[in-house]
This record gives structure tokens, C-alpha cells and sequence, in this order.
């Protein structure tokens, strides 16, 4: 294949796409879903942009940048925007100013704001600083968990349990993450028994929502039926989400896969912002301009004002002086005839 | 709402039909010397791909990239059990592109009446007239034809389309004589539930084996389309390698699927489409090159082949 750079060279998941060994769990014969007989009426998004976006964003983003995106996106219609993380400075610059951010912003009454607590410090600080709503994040695959916050899956169930105990005391409801839901940078593919051990874990520990996240992108439709469906069996529908990275440009057909199982809660990140740190160059968390565009044109509801996400995703990437992820705000920013596209509005 | 209910197991095999040398290249504002169009189809007819359009037998007035069509049609070398299809706007091109040694054509039909205008300058009509002429001498010299439809989930004059007028026009184009009809979302808008709704009432007039889907990724919809076409029984996707070709109406935005991202999606489904992924995104590097800009697939970005 030519260089590879160091980053793609981890991504053993990759050279598996590359040949033919990728293959469906062998239960996966019938190749046919939906589960249900239609689609959900209204589907809850999760805006992930100003944590999981701007954390793998290269660019710092100073604090009331990132006060002005998050008042700017409480004013489109979401429900749940990721805010912060109080993870050390140390391991994540970029969220260095957790306090700061989570107490300058403009709390809007219609809206939470969650807040990523890795361990019990973490937790405590982020409720000293008004957090209402936190996050924990574990992974299915053992590798990558050493390898991004140097435990075990079990270890890390173990500091999840602490937090998620405090959090019940303090009424505070936590959402758990899966990463490497759909595959592994290290350890390619993924079972998808692994991953209904982890989310069934964080359920029955106490995470009211369980965000299922295809950490590379390279998850395709066939695997995101066949993980859901592994995973529905442990965990009741209306408590999971997915949140799909476009690596791969797999994100909307892997999200409509999961309509079409039965989840109604999607994450995604305004502007597409944050790129994949598995694969130079290559983009990550899906554009939630384009999956409201998708939602609203299969004629689910979000409450979202589309028009205003793409102003707030104008925004942060004139602030980060990077052009837009999202293909629906590039089509709309230099459209020559506007009659056509008036059906965005509706 | 959209049923979910009358979605079908996904097909076993699909074939892919590689417009990146026609349909992208045409839509690319860098022109590039037959030699380089040449390599380029050469390369897909070794990534496995079975169909691989060409060029286009349009005056070169119209469209100066395609105006080396002969050369081109003369230097690839054929693959056999590939076919390479050309476009015949008439029956003036039609015969230029038999000289030239195509063995297969294609025409180019809109459900939109303005598109059909300012497009090709006459109306939906007048051009189904004008078709009829090239089939009538393609039926007698046994050329098979294939229609395209564009439009067929908005218009960027009109704005939204009605199922129902594609149906008419897919339905003249398969009773007039093509073997298969490419349903062409134009400007990209349409969204999973248009598609259905589309396909639904074109299935009514023709076969869903003699269907075909042409996306455009202009609003990052196009993969989300194709799957859904393949729910609804659909077995043959257009796609452009690289994702050649931006978006006419929309300056800067992206216009066809990229092949690489759509087989990888396919792939990943287990089904079969006889491309060699890597060789396939070897042909891409190799366009893009000569394009001097980046790739618009996302596998092709994922694997830096840029």
C-alpha cells in the first residue's frame, strides 16, 4: 500500500477491510433487518461537538470560544450537549479549562449538559463546578483500553462503580460510552459479544443510556446489525444510542441501520469536528448538520432547527480556521439556486 | 412515516457501474489528456470493476473533456466480460461512438421539465423523440441501451419531484428498449425515505432488475441511499471512483459516490462485486494525481491514499 504513517500502521483494522478476511459473524445469514415496522417518530441527538469534537481538534480553542459554540448550540432545539471533560490537563489540553467552560455558559432550561468524569476526582470536581449529568466511557476491546487510560476493561468497570456510586447519591444520572464497538485500531475486529458484556455491565451498574461507538468508522451496516442485535438482547432498546464515526463514510448508513433496529438516540458533532487520531488526515465523528438532514427528510423530528446548527458549525470552524465537515452546510454555503433547497427549512 | 415493513433480504451480488471516467471527469473543471483518461479506465478494468463508462459522444462545444471521445474509445484496452459504455445525447453521436467501436450507449432522459430545458435545451418530450431515433438504430444493429433519469429526487429548479413523474419517464426509456434505467438523484438532496417512495412507484412500471441507482453525496446521503435501494430490491449501483465530479449546482460541493466508499459498505454487507478494493483505490491515487486534487472518498482519506 505504499507509506503508511505510524497512526495508520496501528490500525490493524484496516488491513482486514483491505482484504477479503472480513467477515460477518456466521449468525448473521439472513442479512435482513428492520427489527420493527417503522421508524421512531422522534429521535433524541446528542451533540458531541464541544467535548469529543474539540478534544481531537490539533487546534486550542481559547475558553470563550467554546462558551460561544455551546450558547449558540442551546439555542437550536438539542436537548443534550456534551460540555466538558474533567479529565487531568495533563492527558487532554484542550479541556484544560473545565471549569471555566462548564461555569461561564449560558444554561439554557431545555437543555443538559453532561460532562466526561473518568474517575472519582474527576467526578467531584465536575460537580463542584455545577455539573447536573456526567459520563463515563469504557471500551470492548481489552488493547485499546490499556492503551488509551492504561487499565483493563476491568479495572476501569471498577472506577466507573465508584463514580456511578457517588453520582446515585448525589442524584446525578450518568451515561455510559463503548468504544471499539464495531472494531478495534489494535485488535481489528471486534465480537459482538464483547460488547454487549461491557454495555450490559454499565447498564446494570446504573448508566440510564448506553452511547455505542464505532471508534474508527469502520464499522459498515452488516456489522452494526448484527452488534445491535447482540446487544439488544442484554440491554433494553430505549436505553441505548449509537455514535458513529465517518472515517470510512459509513456513518449515515450505519446510523439508519440502527433506526431501523429500533435505537432513537444518535450522537454527532456539529461541523463533523473532531478527526479520527487513528488515521491522519481522515475525518471522525459524524456531522450532525447531515444527520438532521437525513432525520428530518425520513420525517422523524429532533427539535432541531437545522439552519441554526449550521450557523454554530460556521462558526467554531471559522474559529478553528478549517473548513466544514459537513456536506449539507458545503452544499448550502454555495448553493447558486436556492429554490431547490428550500426543502431544508421545512 | 416511512414502513419499514416491505423491505426485502439484501441481494447476494451487486453490480457496480464506474462513471468516474465520464460522468467525473466531465464534471471536473481540470482537463486531462486522453493518455491519462486512457490509464484511468485501464486501471478500473484491472480493479474488477464490470462496467466502466467510457466517455461521451457530445459535441466537444458542449463539452470540451470529453472531446478526445474517439482517441479514448480507440486506446482502452477491453477487458473481456467488461463492457464500456458511452453516452449518445443522439443519433449523430450515437453513430460517431459505433464508428469508434462502443458496443453499448446510453441516454440521458430528466423528470424534471425545467432540468430537461436548461439542460439539453428542449423538453422532456422532444427528447424521448430524439432517443427514439438511437434506439431505433441501436435495436437494428443489436447495441443494447441503457437509460439514465435525472432528477429523480428533487430538482434544483423545480425542487421536489413527484415519484410518480419519474415512473413515466423510467417506464418510456424501458419500454422504448434500454435494458436497464439508472435513477439518478442529481443534486444529492434526496434522503432514505424519498428513495423509497421513488422506487416504490417506478417498481410499478419496471422491473426491479432492470433498475439502477446513481447517487450523488452533495448532502452526505448518498450511502444512506444506496442502502436503502438494496432494502428495496435494488442490484446495480452507479458510483464514480474517487468521487469524481463535484456537484454542478452547488460550487465546491461534492457530486457523485465515491466507488471505494461504496464497496467497502458493500463488502461489509458480504456482498459480492467482484472489485479489487486496493486496486480500485490504486486507480483513484492515479486520477487524483493527474487531477492534482484530493480524493473525495472517505476510505481512500482513511487510508491515505489521498
Amino acid at each position: 500500500m505504499g507509506n503508511v504513517p505510524n497512526a495508520v500502521k496501528h490500525c490493524l483494522s484496516y488491513e482486514n477491510l483491505m482484504g477479503e478476511s472480513f467477515r460477518l459473524p456466521s449468525s448473521f445469514q439472513e442479512k435482513k433487518w428492520p427489527e420493527v415496522h417503522k421508524f421512531p417518530d422522534f429521535v433524541k441527538i446528542v451533540e458531541v461537538g464541544p467535548r469529543d469534537g474539540l478534544q481531537n481538534e490539533k487546534e486550542m480553542v481559547p475558553t470563550e470560544i467554546k462558551i460561544q459554540l455551546i450558547d449558540m448550540l442551546s439555542q437550536t432545539g438539542l436537548s443534550v450537549i456534551e460540555a466538558t471533560s474533567f479529565v487531568s490537563s495533563k492527558w487532554v489540553v484542550q479541556m484544560a479549562d473545565h471549569n471555566e467552560v462548564l461555569t461561564g455558559i449560558n444554561k439554557s432550561p431545555h437543555v443538559r449538559y453532561p460532562v466526561l468524569t473518568p474517575n472519582i476526582q474527576g467526578f467531584q470536581a465536575a460537580v463542584e463546578a455545577g455539573a447536573a449529568e456526567v459520563a463515563v466511557f469504557g471500551s470492548a476491546s481489552e488493547t485499546f483500553s490499556r492503551k488509551n487510560i492504561n487499565c483493563s476493561v476491568e479495572e476501569s468497570m471498577q472506577r466507573f462503580e465508584q463514580v456511578i456510586c457517588a453520582a446515585r447519591q448525589a442524584c446525578i444520572p450518568v451515561r455510559g460510552y463503548v468504544s471499539c464497538a464495531l472494531g478495534c485500531p489494535y485488535e481489528g475486529q471486534v465480537h459482538p459479544a464483547q460488547v454487549t458484556k461491557v454495555a450490559k455491565r454499565l447498564h446494570e451498574l446504573g448508566c440510564y443510556e448506553v452511547s455505542l461507538g464505532d471508534t474508527t468508522g469502520m464499522g459498515t451496516a452488516g456489522s452494526m446489525a448484527a452488534m445491535l442485535r447482540a446487544v439488544m438482547a442484554e440491554v433494553p432498546i430505549h436505553a441505548l444510542a449509537v455514535h458513529c464515526h465517518d472515517t470510512y463514510g459509513q456513518a449515515l448508513a450505519n446510523i439508519l441501520t440502527a433506526l431501523q433496529m429500533g435505537v432513537s438516540v444518535v450522537d454527532s458533532s456539529v461541523a463533523g469536528l473532531g478527526g479520527c487520531p487513528y488515521a491522519e488526515g481522515a475525518s471522525g465523528n459524524v456531522s450532525t448538520e447531515d444527520v438532521v438532514y437525513m432525520l428530518h427528510g425520513l420525517g422523524i423530528q429532533t427539535g432541531v432547527d437545522l439552519a441554526k446548527v449550521i450557523e454554530a458549525g460556521d462558526f467554531i470552524c471559522r474559529a478553528l480556521k478549517r473548513p466544514t465537515n459537513s456536506k449539507v452546510s458545503q452544499a448550502t454555503s454555495r448553493v447558486i439556486d436556492m429554490q431547490a433547497f428550500s426543502v431544508l427549512a421545512e | 412515516q416511512v414502513s419499514l415493513s416491505g423491505l426485502k433480504p439484501l441481494p447476494e451480488k451487486v453490480k457496480i457501474v464506474e462513471v468516474g471516467p465520464r460522468d467525473g471527469l466531465q464534471n471536473e473543471k481540470t482537463i486531462v489528456p486522453a493518455d491519462v483518461k486512457i490509464r484511468l479506465i485501464d486501471m478500473l478494468s484491472e480493479a474488477g470493476l464490470p462496467v466502466i463508462e467510457a466517455t461521451s459522444f457530445v459535441s466537444p462545444k458542449w463539452v470540451p473533456q470529453m472531446a478526445d471521445q474517439e482517441e479514448v474509445m480507440r486506446g482502452i484496452h477491453r477487458k473481456p466480460g467488461v463492457s464500456y459504455p458511452v453516452l449518445t445525447p443522439n443519433l449523430k453521436g450515437y453513430r460517431a461512438a459505433v464508428k469508434a467501436g462502443a458496443m453499448e450507449v446510453a441516454i440521458f432522459g430528466a423528470a424534471s421539465e425545467l432540468f430537461s430545458k436548461r439542460n439539453i435545451n428542449c423538453s422532456v418530450e422532444e427528447s424521448l423523440q430524439r432517443f427514439e431515433e438511437v434506439m431505433s438504430a441501436a435495436r437494428e444493429e443489436k447495441v443494447p441501451v441503457r437509460g439514465y433519469v435525472s432528477c429523480v429526487l428533487g430538482c434544483p429548479y423545480e425542487g421536489s419531484v413527484s415519484p410518480s413523474r419519474v415512473a413515466e419517464v423510467a417506464q418510456r426509456l424501458y419500454s422504448m428498449g434500454c435494458y436497464e434505467v439508472s435513477l439518478g438523484d442529481t443534486v444529492g438532496m434526496g434522503t432514505p425515505g424519498g428513495m423509497a417512495a421513488m422506487l416504490e412507484a417506478v417498481m410499478r412500471e419496471v422491473p426491479v432488475h432492470a433498475l439502477a441507482v446513481h447517487c450523488h453525496d452533495t448532502y452526505g446521503q448518498a450511502l444512506a441511499n444506496i442502502l436503502v435501494a438494496l432494502q428495496n430490491g435494488v442490484s446495480v449501483v452507479d458510483a464514480s471512483v474517487a468521487g469524481l465530479g463535484g456537484c454542478p449546482y452547488a460550487q465546491g460541493a461534492s457530486g457523485n459516490v465515491a466507488t471505494e466508499d461504496v464497496v467497502y459498505m458493500l463488502h461489509g454487507l458480504s456482498i459480492h462485486t467482484g472489485v479489487d478494493l486496493p486496486k480500485l483505490m490504486d486507480a483513484g491515487s492515479y486520477i487524483c494525481r493527474s487531477l492534482n486534487r484530493r480524493t473525495s472518498s472517505k476510505v481512500a482519506q482513511a487510508s491515505c491514499k489521498l
